[in-house]
């Protein structure tokens, strides 16, 4: 059996945990096997897992584990493989992903491919799976020889599909301890987490002044998309620091990525080349970006930004 | 206060990667090899700052070949009082974690420092890991670590925020960027790192549950289309019709 961890912080199942238990039943296909989702924490909801082609789905439902803390959440998915008899754990690649993978895999003495981006290929009884490594700039593809193994999804390499209908939740027990008190949790409400994003629209030191980014947020507003920025912006406190991207702030991997007035430094690019596909608008056509975009537009963007918009609502009011 | 910072090297994050000719190694020559920025930045200085403010010991430790002395040394000169090497030419980041783990088993560390990820395989496995061979806790990408007594209070990112926590020592922890800034080593660092403990200790054999088959490059871009500033209706219209994206 292929056992899936979907993520539900705060009771609410992630996006990317759908992703994840959509590539976990395309696993299971390829073993010839089921696929079964498991969450932790009392929320409700977990039958809807169901639709993304979980057969089973499985419940600790225990309110020590409503708060995170990655010691207590790898002795209970650890303990959960155990009781099912899985072979392969597919965990997210997120936050919480990379808190626990690691110990999962010496839990269960199991062989990790954290970040893989595409399926997996059968090699007898070992496992091939690629992902992207030194920061986007090449492809490792590994083997994995162990009884038990694990792979975490990046966000967005797969998309969530409905293929059956809702499961009964089963609830189970899980041996699980930890030490770690959370206070408080700080998040933005009403946006997509960048991490998730299927659209960024993101601007850099070419903006001139913080005062300015109205262009930018109505251009967001208009596409449903989340806004990001670059470090140097980040840096001078233009924009909070969660919203910088690149290589010492987030990775992210969203459909499309439009870069203004970003001149696209390699610490930059290390955050967004694994965007599907990248749009840069900046006034010098030298700037590096243009090398890693798919299209580009060498322009003013105090004037190519709201032109963008504005043939953007014309196409949403013709099409919608 | 006792503290580990264990210390990765990696190519610059400018360099040019490529592989020998079959696609099973990584090709070194004509690359510069750099400490890992998120354990040089943020878990050594941060470790430092510690020792500063309350007193003990920082370790720098190191799994890897001889050739990384250069980069040991300059943990030193950062800040770190000695430093250790684990002999070896590691194959992955489940080896590292072992040696780390059976190293720091028996050394009483209050706290063990990760960076948040190495640049070069971006895996974020070693910290988890090694907290697992020890039973400590561990907290991922810690942006903020203040201590009182024995207990620490740390922030640490999660997808669009940040999570406050407690937890008592000893703990591991991964750092990224806030939890400390980034620091050059002056001369007086440099000149005294020559004289410090740097102690090579031999790797415990290890068997590889996990092996990298082969490395390819991804596929090239096709190359930019540009299009005409004054049309963004052609722009959303490729958007739409050609990339599918909106």
């Amino acid at each position: 059996m292929v056992l899936v961890f979907a993520e539900s912080p705060r009771g609410q199942i992630k996006k990317t945990a759908l992703q994840a238990v959509t590539y976990g039943k395309k696993v299971a296909d390829l073993l010839g096997t089921t696929c079964a989702a498991l969450t932790v924490g009392t929320g409700a909801g977990a039958e809807e897992l169901g639709r993304y082609g979980a057969s089973r789905v499985l419940q600790v439902s225990d309110a020590k584990l409503d708060q995170f803390d990655s010691q207590a959440y790898a002795a209970a998915i650890a303990d959960v493989v155990k009781q099912t008899g899985a072979k392969v754990l597919i965990l997210s690649h997120s936050a919480t992903g990379k808190s626990i993978a690691g110990r999962l895999a010496v839990l269960l003495n199991a062989g990790l491919v954290s970040g893989v981006n595409s399926l997996p290929t059968l090699n007898g009884t070992n496992l091939q799976v690629k992902k992207s490594v030194y920061s986007g700039k090449a492809i490792a593809e590994y083997d994995i020889s162990s009884t038990y193994k694990i792979l975490s999804l990046m966000g967005n390499a797969v998309k969530q599909e409905a293929s059956g209908n809702p499961v009964v939740v089963e609830k189970v027990q899980a041996d699980f301890k930890g030490r770690i008190r959370v206070k408080e949790v700080k998040t933005q409400e009403g946006r997509v987490p960048l991490p998730e994003a299927e659209i960024v629209v993101s601007a850099g030191r070419g903006m001139k002044d913080p005062g300015n980014w109205g262009i930018v947020e109505e251009l967001a507003e208009t596409l449903g998309a989340t806004t990001a920025c670059s470090r140097p912006v980040a840096d001078s406190d233009w924009r909070p620091h969660h919203e910088h991207v690149g290589q010492t702030g987030i990775a992210i991997r969203p459909n499309l990525y439009i870069a203004i007035g970003i001149s696209g430094a390699i610490q930059h690019l290390a955050g967004v080349n694994n965007s599907k596909v990248i749009v840069v608008i900046n006034k010098d056509g030298e700037a590096p970006f243009f090398k890693a975009a798919d299209y580009g537009v060498v322009g003013d963007l105090f004037e190519v930004v709201p032109r963008l918009n504005e043939a953007l609502k014309k196409y949403k009011a013709s099409n919608h | 206060m006792k503290l580990l910072v264990c210390i990765s090297q990696t190519p610059d994050t400018t360099a040019k990667i490529s592989f020998n000719a079959d696609g099973t190694a990584f090709n070194p020559a004509g690359v510069q090899f750099i400490m890992n920025p998120y354990d040089e930045w943020y878990a050594l200085v941060r470790a430092c700052e510690l020792r500063e403010a309350l007193g003990g010991t920082v370790v720098a430790l190191n799994v890897g070949p001889a050739s990384n002395e250069t980069t040991i040394r300059k943990a030193l000169a950062i800040g770190a009082d000695e430093a250790v090497r684990i002999d070896a030419n590691p194959q992955s980041a489940a080896f590292i974690a072992k040696q780390i783990a059976e190293y720091a088993r028996n050394e009483q560390f209050d706290i063990i420092f990760f960076g948040k990820e190495t640049i070069d395989y971006n895996g974020s496995e070693v910290g988890a890991m090694v907290a697992a061979y020890l039973d400590l806790p561990f907290v991922s990408y810690a942006s903020k670590l203040d201590l009182n007594g024995t207990t620490a209070t740390l922030e640490r990112d999660i997808e669009g925020g940040v999570e406050v926590l407690e937890v008592d020592l000893p703990f591991a922890v991964s750092a990224s960027k806030g939890m400390a800034a980034q620091r050059i080593p002056n001369m007086r660092g440099i000149m005294t790192a020559r004289t410090k403990s740097l102690k090579e200790i031999p790797a415990l054999p290890f068997e590889e549950a996990v092996n990298i088959v082969a490395f390819t490059m991804p596929p090239a871009k096709a190359g930019v289309k540009l299009i005409d500033p004054a049309n963004m209706d052609e722009l959303v219209r490729l958007l739409h019709e050609e990339a599918k994206v909106i």
